[in-house]
């Protein structure tokens, strides 16, 4: 493989600023990163003396212990900044804050806000580069970028599939990110859920939209199952996480329905018993371990791309 | 003694729309035709020469945010009456959304009080139709009637329990006042920034669906039924609530209905890319509902335009979408705003005035919006092809959030007259 080009772009903040090379180039570099990440000593030095600041206004386990292992596994000095430890709790405006960190001059800040467009506003007012690590509703670039990893691997392509999205499509920025994702490739996709929780015209994100499961899984080649979170109970999404389970859950017997060598994937956490079932989680089908180890690597090569001096990834 | 001369005077109330000198004396109107002031001189006559440009009633504004008491950071009661006065507004009726809430008569008095002593268009009020707006109890409109309140508004939040807005209504009609809805199923636009559809999907923002807005009207022009109050739709969005008032006024019912500039010109996609000046509720929506409401406003299912000026500091828009304050700065950009209609050929420059002045008036029961003899000299003279950019440093208004800032318009207010004073003139 030969040495990642330079990227086009200051920021990632969602894949509809990505056209189709910009996401094989992301890919490829993260490849590289991937095989690093599995030898004996996971560190390169590519980011030695950048700094990243991971901005998280969210709880976050698993994104942010990513990008912290990506940045540190690249050799820059990483930081991170959550609600609990910061000053957004004593009322300084999100404007102030990240006022406050570019005077430290960082090179890359990761952003996670409850508010859709926070990142935007950001990368709007600040010199370094932004990476929209998660943002309301709208988009998780991310994480559509280490499923389209995934799936390439698996598949060997991103194109001409059928991408099938089970459950709370209409809160869930993982799924607009990989419709986008997706669709830029000319592969399907589909929304299937309980109308109440998926977008009010999703037909209008130019995806094909279910109200059964099995005819949704029918020819799928991916299926991408999301989290029921217990406060849509609240809001009268859902009547109950049994009924839930009962008409859309992913287990054994639904997803028969699907091809044999369709993948199963989750962005996690996962409610085993919900959305989807323990056998189908821990199955041969799932690569639900997969995406976590290739967030790693895709994120590594995010940082790359954006903060590294061109020429300096390590060779494949 | 002053005269307009020679101006384009559009007068709908008057039918009238002529080559024309308007003669001022002792605030009042004292004569209108063609060449009514050649002759008059004297040391005190002075003269405004109108030739190309209109001469109409002042402005008339059922509904406006004026911030004081409580947010002068945002605008008071002087600073937004002279931003009426720069955007041709001769009258203003503040909503009662201060802090505290206008629902009694100290602070119906108190800005009343502060309305006289300032420089600008007239200040009228809207009391509140329950105590804080909280939709329980009712206030004493007697007392805010006889203080000087011309109706009653929770405007900001819909009186949202039927059973108290029936009661709101009687009780409103038993003192003739209006009774201005703000109208909003709020059940159902929880957590919504902007209006349900593509652009919210797309965005990722929560909707706020027109249909909220449309199961309120329709509510409330069944409760207008039952008691024969005064009702009116303040910032009317949504074709729905289009058909309802609609079929309302067929049957004769005492329902009115006002539209923003906003609502006329812009769509939800202005949004796009989180413009947080776009923001405003009820929020910008589809393109059907745009051409709805502007073939409502045509047709008079619509009766008056009004601008919801609701002025709101850096504070409260520069920051993510979610977090941004609603509201849109209306005074000072609405006239070349609307003008853009006129030439689109969407609206006639007749029907464009009489929403702005008589027609105001009439749902209102306010004086002014027109230039008969003896009525009081409140005008606009427009230069309606002046191009200029409304820039944040020259606006009388202390806040700038609008989505005209920095733009390139057609069309200005050059003079505005309150009781024959020249309470602005536009700087050459």
């Amino acid at each position: 493989m030969s040495a990642p080009r330079p990227f086009r772009h200051r920021h990632l903040l969602d894949i509809s600023g990505l056209d189709p090379r910009d996401i094989v180039q992301v890919l490829d570099t993260a490849e590289v990163f991937f095989e690093v990440s599995r030898r004996p000593v996971r560190k390169v030095p590519t980011l030695r003396g950048k700094t990243v600041i991971n901005l998280f206004y969210e709880a976050s386990t698993r994104t942010r212990t990513s990008f912290e292992l990506a940045g540190k596994r690249l050799s820059a000095d990483v930081v991170n900044i959550s609600t609990a430890t910061s000053s957004v709790k004593k009322g300084e405006t999100l404007l102030d804050t990240v006022r406050t960190l570019e005077a430290m001059r960082p090179d890359v800040v990761v952003v996670r806000h409850p508010a859709s467009g926070a990142p935007h506003f950001i990368a709007d007012r600040l010199s370094c580069s932004i990476v929209n690590a998660g943002d309301g509703l709208h988009a998780h670039p991310t994480q559509a970028l280490l499923d389209a990893f995934i799936v390439r691997r698996r598949l060997g392509t991103l194109s001409g599939l059928t991408v099938t999205i089970c459950g709370d499509v209409k809160h869930s920025r993982v799924a607009r990110s990989n419709a986008e994702l997706f669709q830029a490739f000319g592969s399907k996709v589909r929304f299937v859920g309980p109308r109440t929780l998926l977008p009010p015209n999703a037909e209008s994100l130019g995806v094909e939209v279910f109200d059964r499961l099995a005819p949704a899984l029918e020819g799928a080649n991916v299926v991408m199952v999301l989290r029921i979170q217990q406060e849509r109970l609240e809001g009268a999404h859902l009547p109950s996480l049994r009924e839930y389970s009962r008409t859309f859950g992913i287990n054994e017997r639904t997803l028969a329905a699907a091809p044999p060598e369709a993948i199963v994937m989750h962005p996690g956490p996962m409610n085993r018993g919900v959305e989807i079932d323990a056998k189908v989680a821990d199955g041969p089908r799932s690569v639900v371990l997969d995406q976590v180890e290739a967030g790693v690597a895709v994120r590594m090569a995010i940082l790359y791309q954006l903060a590294g001096e061109a020429g300096t990834a390590p060779a494949a | 003694m002053l005269i307009l001369r020679g101006g384009r005077v559009l007068d709908p109330a008057g039918e009238r729309d002529e080559i024309a000198d308007v003669v001022i004396e002792d605030g009042r109107i004292r004569s209108v035709g063609r060449d009514a002031g050649a002759g008059i001189e004297g040391e005190r006559v002075e003269r405004i020469e109108c030739e190309g440009r209109w001469v109409t009633p002042g402005f008339i504004d059922l509904h406006v945010h004026l911030r004081e008491p409580g947010q002068e950071y945002k605008e008071d009661i002087a600073s937004g009456l002279a931003a009426a006065a720069a955007g041709g507004f001769t009258t203003v009726c503040a909503m009662p959304n201060t802090k505290p809430v206008n629902d009694r008569r100290a602070i119906t008095e108190a800005m009343m009080s502060l309305g006289r002593a300032a420089r600008g268009a007239r200040l009228r009020v809207f009391g509140a139709v329950t105590m804080g707006s909280k939709g329980e109890q009712l206030t004493e409109m007697a007392d805010l009637a006889d203080a000087g309140a011309m109706g009653v508004s929770d405007d900001g939040v819909c009186v949202m329990n039927a059973a108290v807005m029936r009661r709101a209504l009687e009780y409103a009609r038993t003192f003739g006042l209006l009774v201005s809805q703000h109208c909003e199923d709020h059940h159902m636009t929880r957590h919504a920034p902007m209006n349900e559809g593509p652009v919210a999907t797309k965005l990722g923002l929560h909707g706020w669906p027109a249909a909220a807005e449309d199961v309120i009207v329709a509510r409330d022009v069944i409760l207008a039924e039952l008691t024969g109050a005064r009702y009116h739709v303040a910032h009317l969005s949504s074709r729905g609530a289009v058909r309802i008032v609609r079929e309302a006024k067929s049957r004769g019912l005492p329902v009115t209905a006002e539209v923003t500039p906003h609502h006329l010109l812009l769509t939800d996609e202005a949004v796009l890319g989180y413009q947080t000046f776009c923001k405003v509720n009820p929020p910008l929506r589809s393109a059907e509902d745009v051409e709805a409401v502007r073939e409502a406003l045509r047709d008079g299912t619509i009766d008056c335009i009004a601008t919801d000026h609701a002025p709101h500091s850096s504070l409260e828009k520069d920051c993510d979408f979610d977090e941004a304050a609603f509201g849109i700065n209306g005074l000072e950009p609405a006239l070349a705003a609307l003008l853009e209609l006129v030439r689109d050929g969407h609206l006639s420059e007749r029907r464009l005035v009489e929403t702005l002045t008589s027609a105001p008036a009439r749902v209102g029961h306010l004086e002014g919006g027109a230039l008969r003899v003896g009525a009081l000299a409140d005008v606009a003279v427009i230069d309606p092809t002046l191009r200029w950019t409304l820039r944040a440093e020259d606006m009388k208004s202390k806040s700038h959030n609008t989505p005209w800032i920095d733009r390139e318009l057609t069309g200005a207010v050059t003079h505005t007259l309150v009781g024959g004073d020249v309470v602005y003139a536009r700087a050459k």
